[in-house]
C-alpha cells in the first residue's frame, strides 16, 4: 500500500475506519427505535474511543453503563469508574494529555462539581468530548431537565452544542470528535441535550452502519505537545509558563485565553459543513419568531402547528451551537421579526439575554415562556404566551395542580 | 372522532410497569407504520411512588416531549392514583381534552359525583377495567397488570394493532434489554414466574388480548369513538 492512510483498514472488532464525510453523509442509514441512552451507546460504538470515564448520576447513568458494555465487548479501549465527578474530569484530562480520544457523560450537580476542570481542559487544549444530559442543579432536587448547567459552561472555553433530538445527538457525538480534534481548534466539546426528553424517550433514529467507525484520534496533530513520558512530569506546563515569572510567561497569560476563544471561532469552518450551519431556520420572513435551542425548539415546532391551525404564521430559529455563538446568523435570521419569543427550560432566561445582546432593537425579544425545576413546557403554554403578548384574549389553561 | 394524534398519559405507581407499557405501545405503533414517541416521568425510582409515562401516536412527525399536560386519554394503573393523590395532578384528570377517555384499573367506583359531573361536562368517557384481576386469572401474576392496561387502550382506540403489540412484546421481553437497576430487578422477577420465556410472552399476550377484546366490546356498546388516523 502506497498510502499510510488508516482509512479503509479494519480495527480489532472488524469495523472499517471510514472517511468521516462518507460515514456522515453517504453511508446507508438504518432506522432504529431506541431510547436516547441506547443511541449514545450506538454512537460511541462507532467513535473509536480510547477511554471512557464513568460515574453515576441521573439521567446519564444508563448511557454510562451501556458504554461499559461496549468496553466489555471490546469497542472502547479502556473504561474507568471515577471516584466522583471531579475525579472523572481529572482522569479524562490525564487520558487526553496522554494522547487518547476521551469521552465522558455528565449531568446537573455532577457537572457543577467537576466545573474547575473545564477551563483547565480548554486551556490545555484537550479535545475531550463530554455529553451533558441536562437536569436540575438546585435544591429542591430535580432529575428532570433544566438547562442552567449549560449556562455555566458557556465561558469555560469549550465548544458547546445543544441537541434537539436523539438524531442530533447521535450525529453530533460522532461529528463533535472530528471538529474538536482539528489542529486549529483542538478544544474540549460539551454536547448537551435535555435529559429524559432525549435520553429516556424512545424515538426513531437513523444509525450509520455498525461495521464502520471514525478514524482514530491522532495526538500528533495537537497544536501543543502531548504529554511525553520522556519529559516528565507534565510538559504542557513548561517551566517559564507558570505564574508570570518572566516576559514569555507574562505574554502567554495575556494572550492564551484569547487564543482559546479564537480557536472556538475557527471551529466554525469545520462545524458549518457538518451541522449544515450553526442555526436552522424556518419561515424567518414571518413577523413572529420562536428562537431557542434543545427541546424548547421541539415544543416550539408543535406550538407553530397549533398557531397555524388558528391562522397565525410563526417562524423558527433553532440554535445548534452556543459556542461558537452564531452572532451574524441570528442577526440575519431575526431581521424581519417584530416579536421574538424565546422559550427556555430554566428560570434565568439566559438564552433570551444572549439573543438580546446580539440583535438590534432588542426590545423585540419576549423573554419566555420559561419553565424551571424540571417542569414541562406544553406547546399550549407557548401558544398562550404568544397570544397574550399579541393582545389576543385567551382562555386560561387549566394546568397541572389546578 | 378520528385524530391526527392521540396523546396518552399513563399514571400509576413505581413497579407497576407504567414506563414499560408506554415503551411497548410506542414500539407497536412504530411497527404499525405510525409515528410514535414514549417517555417516562418520575422522581426517585421507588416502589409505590407516583410514576407516569406518556405515549404520543400520530401520523405526522412528533416533536412534543416531556410530561403530557393535555392528553386525550388517561390510564390509571392503580386506585391510589385517585384515592391517595399519587398523581402529579389533582384531580388526576386535570388537563384532559374535551371528548377524551379515562381508563381506570379498579374493581370499585372511585370517582366522586363532582368528578363524574366535571368529566361528563367535558364529554369524557370513563371505562373501568379490572386489569389486576385479569392478570392474576390469565398469567397468575399481578405483574402482568400493565398488559391489561395496554390491551384496554389499544382495544378502545385501535391506536395500535394486536399484531404489532405481539411483535413489540417479543422485542421487549424476548431479547436482552438494558434498563435501570429497578427495572432489571422487576424483569428478573417476572421472568422467574414463568418456566420459559415463550410462556412469559404467551401469557402476557393473552392478558393483552383479553383486555383488548373487552375494550372493543365496551367501545362498540357505548359508541365511544376516539381513534387515530391510519398510517
Amino acid at each position: 500500500m502506497d498510502s499510510h492512510s488508516i482509512i479503509g483498514t479494519k480495527n480489532k472488532k472488524g469495523q472499517t475506519f471510514t472517511d468521516p464525510y462518507h460515514l456522515f453523509f453517504e453511508a446507508q442509514r438504518i432506522p432504529s427505535f431506541f431510547t436516547g441512552s441506547e443511541v449514545i451507546k450506538e454512537a460511541i460504538r462507532r467513535a473509536s474511543v480510547d477511554l471512557m470515564v464513568a460515574y453515576p448520576i441521573t439521567p446519564q447513568s444508563e448511557a454510562a453503563a451501556l458504554i461499559g458494555e461496549l468496553y466489555a465487548e471490546g469497542y472502547v479501549t479502556d473504561y474507568m469508574r471515577g471516584e466522583n465527578e471531579f475525579g472523572v474530569m481529572s482522569e479524562c484530562a490525564g487520558g487526553s494529555f496522554g494522547g487518547a480520544r476521551v469521552f465522558t457523560t455528565t449531568a446537573g450537580p455532577g457537572t457543577m462539581r467537576a466545573m474547575e476542570n473545564f477551563p483547565m481542559w480548554s486551556g490545555a487544549r484537550l479535545p475531550i468530548e463530554m455529553i451533558v444530559t441536562c437536569r436540575g442543579i438546585n435544591s429542591p432536587l430535580s432529575i428532570q431537565p433544566d438547562t442552567l448547567e449549560i449556562y455555566f459552561l458557556l465561558e469555560t472555553g469549550m465548544l458547546v452544542w445543544h441537541a434537539e433530538t436523539a438524531q442530533d445527538f447521535y450525529d453530533w457525538i460522532l461529528m463533535g470528535f472530528m471538529v474538536a480534534e482539528q489542529p486549529d481548534v483542538h478544544l474540549p466539546i460539551a454536547i448537551c441535550c435535555d435529559g429524559f426528553f432525549v435520553t429516556h424517550t424512545k424515538d426513531v433514529v437513523n444509525l450509520t452502519p455498525a461495521d464502520m467507525c471514525l478514524p482514530p484520534y491522532d495526538p500528533y496533530r495537537s497544536p501543543v505537545p502531548c504529554m511525553d513520558m520522556e519529559c516528565p512530569p507534565v510538559r504542557m506546563m513548561r517551566d517559564p509558563f507558570i505564574m508570570k515569572s518572566n516576559y514569555i510567561s507574562y505574554a502567554t497569560h495575556a494572550s492564551w485565553q484569547q487564543e482559546v476563544r479564537a480557536a472556538i471561532e475557527r471551529s466554525r469552518k469545520h462545524t458549518i459543513p457538518l451541522l449544515h450551519g450553526l442555526i436552522e431556520t424556518e419561515n424567518t420572513d414571518a413577523e413572529i419568531l420562536i428562537v431557542s435551542s434543545g427541546t424548547a425548539v421541539s415544543q416550539g415546532r408543535e406550538a407553530i402547528r397549533l398557531l397555524a391551525d388558528e391562522g397565525l404564521r410563526v417562524g423558527l430559529v433553532k440554535i445548534k451551537s452556543l459556542r461558537p455563538w452564531p452572532y451574524h446568523e441570528i442577526r440575519e435570521a431575526t431581521k424581519h421579526a417584530k416579536h421574538i419569543f424565546v422559550p427556555e427550560f430554566n428560570v434565568a432566561g439566559w438564552m433570551a439575554r444572549e439573543i438580546k445582546s446580539t440583535i438590534p432593537d432588542s426590545d423585540r425579544v419576549v423573554v419566555g415562556p420559561h419553565v424551571a425545576g424540571g417542569m414541562t413546557m406544553p406547546p399550549e403554554v407557548i401558544v398562550e404566551h404568544i397570544q397574550r403578548t399579541l393582545g389576543k384574549s385567551v382562555a386560561t389553561l387549566a394546568g397541572r395542580g389546578s | 372522532m378520528i385524530k391526527r394524534r392521540i396523546n396518552i398519559r399513563m399514571s400509576g405507581l413505581g413497579g407497576q410497569g407504567v414506563v414499560t407499557s408506554a415503551h411497548v405501545m410506542a414500539m407497536a405503533a412504530s411497527k404499525d407504520g405510525r409515528q410514535a414517541i414514549s417517555n417516562p416521568f418520575f422522581g426517585a425510582e421507588k416502589r409505590m411512588a407516583p410514576a407516569e409515562a406518556y405515549v404520543r401516536i400520530g401520523i405526522e412527525r412528533i416533536y412534543d416531549r416531556g410530561e403530557l399536560v393535555y392528553p386525550e386519554v388517561i390510564e390509571v394503573f392503580h386506585p391510589q392514583v385517585i384515592n391517595q393523590g399519587k398523581s402529579y395532578t389533582m384531580p388526576f384528570y386535570s388537563g384532559i381534552k374535551r371528548g377524551g377517555l379515562v381508563i381506570i384499573n379498579a374493581n370499585m367506583e372511585l370517582l366522586t359525583d363532582e368528578d363524574k359531573q366535571r368529566l361528563s361536562d367535558m364529554e369524557v368517557a370513563v371505562y373501568y377495567v379490572n386489569a389486576t384481576e385479569l392478570a392474576l386469572e390469565i398469567a397468575s401474576t399481578e405483574l402482568s397488570t400493565n398488559m391489561g392496561m395496554i390491551g384496554s387502550v389499544a382495544g378502545i382506540t385501535k391506536c395500535v394493532s394486536m399484531q404489532a403489540l405481539d411483535l413489540a412484546l417479543q422485542d421487549r421481553f424476548g431479547k436482552k434489554y438494558v434498563a435501570s437497576g429497578g427495572t432489571a430487578t422487576l424483569d428478573q422477577a417476572i421472568t422467574k414466574k414463568f418456566a420459559k420465556k415463550e410462556l412469559l410472552l404467551a401469557k402476557n399476550l393473552a392478558v393483552v388480548k383479553k383486555a383488548y377484546d373487552l375494550g372493543v366490546e365496551w367501545a362498540e356498546k357505548n359508541h365511544v369513538e376516539l381513534t387515530v388516523a391510519a398510517a
